[in-house]
């Protein structure tokens, strides 16, 4: 249930961006979950409806974008089938993440200001 | 404010960040890797289900590795209970448990925390011993030099399949209690398999803690992950200094 921490730290790093900006409100953010990222999306959001009351993320939508997990060959770019051992069979060299698979990323907010 | 008409109504602006969540705990974990490279410590995080033989596997180690004469040390996790530490101490790692309350997984400052409490510096392999969990912990930086798994084979050949983020974050998986194969209805060239499909550089040892198997192998690969990263052969006056002046250029060649 690491997922109550991320939204605590996520909480924190808006509310510090919006005093920095001297924001009024806070009425939405996006953030970006990946397959490999370690979270589970529903719980996060869960966690981030029970945590978001009497924080400046009160009023503040959240949207949440995944992406599916994908490897491909880092030399001739093929992509691994799905399931299949990580390695290319044609170059035979050990596959790459593709960007985004594993991420966790607070996108964009939309702050309210003077 | 509004500058079009100044009728001062307040405006919407889209922030773009653009920034990891775990940003904060990236940061600390960059401290603590510094610090450990500085210090010439090699710091492991093992990680592992609860009852995979976390304990038993460093216990095993402080053995296998008496003739190496290295200084190990630990900080071991647990919800709840020093009992983990206690052993370690037994074996002759110093020790320190971090009791985590709720908390599912070691965090970056939580370690930073415990090593005030510990002459860290005057190790060489320092080892944090994770909250028992195959799932939250994997995410977390602590600031080791190498994330180490271990799963044992009473655990259920398709586990990596099940947990693929753990093992994706692996450098290594002990595959331990090897000694109970012949009692099971395991087969370890499918757990080898299982790997293959989540790690794209599968590396693992099948140790026994009980039997001594595999450790030798565990040792080596420590001692070449002190080399790779250059921590051999440390002045060893240098151990207990804080934050050198010009950071790495002041250590005598050695």
């Amino acid at each position: 249930m690491h997922e109550y921490s991320l939204v605590e730290a996520l909480i924190g790093r808006v509310e510090a961006e919006a005093r920095r900006r001297q924001a009024l409100a806070v009425h939405g953010l996006s953030i970006r979950v990946g397959e490999l990222a370690g979270v589970d999306p529903e719980l996060l959001r869960t966690a981030y409806e029970t945590f978001r009351a009497g924080t400046v993320c009160e009023r503040a939508e959240l949207r949440l974008t995944t992406r599916a997990a994908a490897w491909v060959c880092p030399s001739c770019d093929a992509p691994i089938e799905r399931g299949a051992p990580l390695r290319c069979p044609a170059c035979e060299v050990p596959a790459r993440l593709v960007e985004g698979s594993d991420a966790l990323i607070l996108d964009a907010i939309d702050l309210e200001v003077p | 404010m509004c500058t079009t008409c100044g009728c001062g109504d307040t405006e919407l602006v889209p922030v773009e960040l653009h920034e990891k969540i775990l940003a904060g705990n990236d940061r600390t974990a960059r401290h603590n890797r510094e610090h450990f490279l500085e210090a010439g410590v090699l710091a492991v995080n093992l990680m592992g289900s609860p009852g995979a033989g976390k304990t038993a596997v460093l216990e095993a180690t402080a053995r296998a590795a008496a003739s190496k004469g290295w200084r190990l040390g630990a900080v071991s996790a647990d919800l709840a209970t020093d009992h983990d530490a206690v052993r370690l101490e037994r074996a002759g790692i110093p020790s320190r448990a971090i009791t985590t309350g709720q908390a599912c997984h070691l965090d970056a400052e939580l370690v930073h925390r415990a090593l005030h409490d510990l002459p860290w510096r005057q190790t060489d392999v320092f080892f944090i011993e994770n909250v028992g969990n195959l799932v939250c912990p994997a995410i977390y930086d602590l600031g080791q030099a190498a994330n180490v798994v271990v799963l044992s084979v009473t655990e259920g050949e398709d586990k990596p399949l099940k947990y693929p983020v753990m093992f994706k974050a692996a450098e290594l998986v002990l595959i331990s209690k090897a000694d109970l194969v012949p009692h099971l209805d395991v087969d370890v060239a499918a757990i080898e398999d299982a790997l293959a499909r989540v790690m794209p550089r599968p590396e693992r040892i099948v140790v026994s803690a009980r039997t001594g198997e595999g450790l030798d192998r565990w040792v080596a690969w420590l001692e070449r992950r002190r080399l790779e990263l250059g921590l051999v052969g440390r002045i060893a006056g240098l151990a207990g200094h804080v934050h050198p002046p010009g950071a790495r250029g002041d250590r005598p060649a050695g």
